[in-house]
């Protein structure tokens, strides 16, 4: 019988990458990668263009080689173990990958026999199910070269589980989607999570990793900015309880800042609304009470929850300000809009000093 | 490049039956691939020997014939010893048929395979598929064998039936003329078993290791052309009946011809890697 200590001990990572680097002629892809994938978990890869995150999915199966560092999949070195490794990886790529001139069963069937399945009754039995729990099942005798984008990258998550893989990878699954595809893909990658699956998903696409990471690590240049639960992230990057008022009347809220429990007051670009900063949760009724005996007419009370976008740019704004020691206005790519300007002043940037900037930013719990 | 695996010992034959039947039932699919093939043989096998070997048995154009007849003095003494029949006609059928149209049987499969090996590899990487081969369990070898297989079959099958056409056209117009079916013959059995399929499997092993380090189909081919030359020289050889003059020619070159295809083989494999597949190593 196993000691007690040895029953509570956290189950290892599926994924482990520890200082990853990977440099393609003069440039580094992957630039000291640390990366932990928990079990049936889904971690979302979320940065820019050029972040690494397909360097690192491809890392994780072994299909490259690090230059430094370690790589670690189910306990396995996938440079020397890589069969076995890819084995019980199911992956889809940023383009699905399927071969156009045959038709949908002859993709899966393929896969199904490079897999190690074989062949007959019970793999197509096979093909067909997952096929139809991606609901491809009545274009299977279709050439692949004839399919939608949605149709070829539901074609291509039915073959990532054919194989009953334990860790799926996917690569931006969503690209070239229109909503409603991307909505069902997302929808379908959730359910193999419930299925007690691990998954690594890959994107740039925030609103699509809002409400599905159970994990997100934030990349950039190669390396990992953050990596945590959204909740904690909040915690960590959020800057508090924010409660955003508009009066009917302008000026009316002029008063706001004496009530208690109001830290700061913000100005919005509506000279008619506040952004309010407060000192807990708690205090947001009794903020919206002392408005409403004051003899505000409120229009709007509404506590700002961040977005995955609002943390992601809190992160990334953090990380730019830690790199050059404050000076940087602003972060390097991307046009900041109005709604990421909101996110910078609440985050405390431009010039924020917080003592935490220098500190690692990785939490591997 | 993934290092794990071994030698040729933990290859998995029937993975490498996998990569090359999918490789060939992507050929079959594609009618733009197989009809000209269809064509070419049927041109080179069927309609021209059909037409040049008719007119001269059957026709008998005296001038043509004796023009020919003349230009076979030219060949090499041995190459003239083995010219058989009795009249102009049979002697130029002859020499037309062994010496003349039986050389294009090289020049098909090498055409066709190298058309095929110069986009196997980096198709995949144009084509966005190397990037599931990367993540499957195949190994890198594998992957290499069973495109070589892959580009091979379909050239070196097309020429053997393509030849098989050839050789009943050529015995029936011919054969009355020199006492019987006589092709084809001592010689043309070595070329084709025992000489022709390991240049085709070096020629290929090259082409493949150019389709995997060349950044595109378009380069490959061009390159691949380069590479055909030696196969050519052994069509032109034949043609002139300079390469078998002796019975121990043939099976001497052909021993030399299996064991550098061995070692062309053994260094290609190295050439395809899972960073190339990408399309991401140094170079492509």
């Amino acid at each position: 019988m196993p000691p007690p200590a040895a029953e509570a001990a956290p189950a290892a990572p599926v994924v482990d990458l520890v200082g990853v680097c990977r440099r393609f002629g003069q440039v580094d892809a992957l630039a000291g990668l640390d990366l932990q994938v928990p079990a049936n978990r889904i971690t979302v890869l979320l940065g820019p263009n050029g972040a690494g995150k397909t360097t690192a999915i491809r890392m994780i199966t072994g299909a490259l080689d690090p230059n430094e560092g370690t790589v670690r999949t189910f306990g396995l070195d996938p440079s020397r173990r890589g069969e076995e490794v890819r084995r019980r990886c199911g992956v889809v790529s940023a383009k699905p990958a399927l071969y156009d001139r045959l038709d949908g069963h002859a993709n899966l069937s393929y896969a199904a026999e490079l897999y190690g399945l074989g062949r007959g009754d019970h793999i197509d039995e096979r093909i067909h199910a997952a096929a139809a729990r991606f609901g491809i099942e009545h274009a299977l005798d279709q050439r692949v070269g004839g399919y939608s984008t949605g149709m070829k990258t539901r074609l291509a998550l039915a073959r990532s589980i054919l194989h009953e893989p334990d860790l799926l990878l996917f690569d931006e699954p969503t690209s070239g989607l229109d909503p409603e595809s991307s909505h069902a893909v997302l929808e379908m990658i959730r359910e193999m999570a419930d299925d007690g699956r691990t998954v690594v998903m890959c994107t740039h696409l925030l609103l699509e990793a809002e409400g599905l990471a159970d994990r997100v690590v934030v990349m950039e240049n190669g390396r990992h900015l953050v990596a945590g639960t959204p909740d904690d992230l909040t915690r960590r990057f959020w800057p508090g309880t924010v409660l955003l008022v508009e009066s009917v009347i302008e000026g009316a809220l002029a008063g706001a800042g004496t009530i208690p429990g109001v830290t700061t007051v913000e100005p919005d670009t509506d000279p008619r609304r506040l952004r309010l900063h407060l000192d807990g949760d708690a205090r947001i009724p009794e903020v919206i009470e002392a408005l409403v005996q004051s003899g505000v007419r409120l229009r709007r009370a509404e506590p700002i929850e961040p977005s995955l976008e609002d943390l992601y740019f809190a992160v990334r704004t953090k990380s730019s300000i830690a790199e050059d020691g404050g000076r940087r206005l602003m972060p390097t790519e991307a046009p900041m809009t109005d709604r990421h300007q909101q996110v910078a002043a609440l985050t405390g940037w431009p010039g924020a000093t917080e003592t935490d900037h220098n500190q690692p930013q990785d939490d591997h719990a | 490049m993934s290092s794990d695996g071994g030698g040729w010992r933990d290859l998995d034959r029937r993975r490498i039956a996998i990569v090359a039947r999918c490789d060939l039932r992507q050929l079959l699919e594609d009618k733009g691939f197989w009809l000209p093939m269809v064509f070419l043989g049927g041109i080179f096998f069927v309609l021209i020997p059909t037409v040049l070997l008719l007119t001269i048995t059957r026709i008998g154009n005296v001038d043509a014939v004796s023009q020919i007849s003349d230009t076979l003095k030219v060949l090499p003494q041995a190459a003239q010893d083995q010219i058989r029949g009795g009249t102009d006609e049979g002697r130029t059928a002859y020499a037309l048929a062994v010496f003349l149209l039986a050389p294009v049987a090289i020049v098909v499969p090498l055409t066709i395979s190298t058309a095929i090996g110069a986009s196997t590899i980096v198709g995949e990487r144009e084509r966005g598929t190397g990037e599931f081969l990367a993540h499957s369990p195949a190994h890198e070898r594998e992957i290499y064998l069973g495109k070589l297989l892959a580009s091979l079959l379909p050239g070196y099958g097309t020429t053997l039936v393509g030849f098989g056409i050839y050789s009943i056209i050529v015995n029936v117009f011919v054969g009355p003329e020199v006492g019987g079916w006589f092709f084809p013959t001592r010689q043309w059995w070595v070329l084709m078993l025992w000489v022709v399929p390991p240049f085709l499997a070096l020629t290929l092993s090259i082409v493949l290791r150019l389709s995997a380090r060349v950044k595109s189909t378009a380069a490959a081919q061009q390159a691949a052309g380069l590479v055909t030359l030696p196969m050519i020289g052994i069509a032109y050889s034949q043609s002139t009946g300079a390469l078998f003059g002796a019975d121990w020619s043939g099976f001497a070159l052909g021993a030399v011809a299996w064991v550098v295809a061995a070692i062309g083989l053994t260094r290609g494999m190295r050439a395809v890697s899972r960073a190339r597949l990408l399309g991401v190593a140094d170079g492509v």
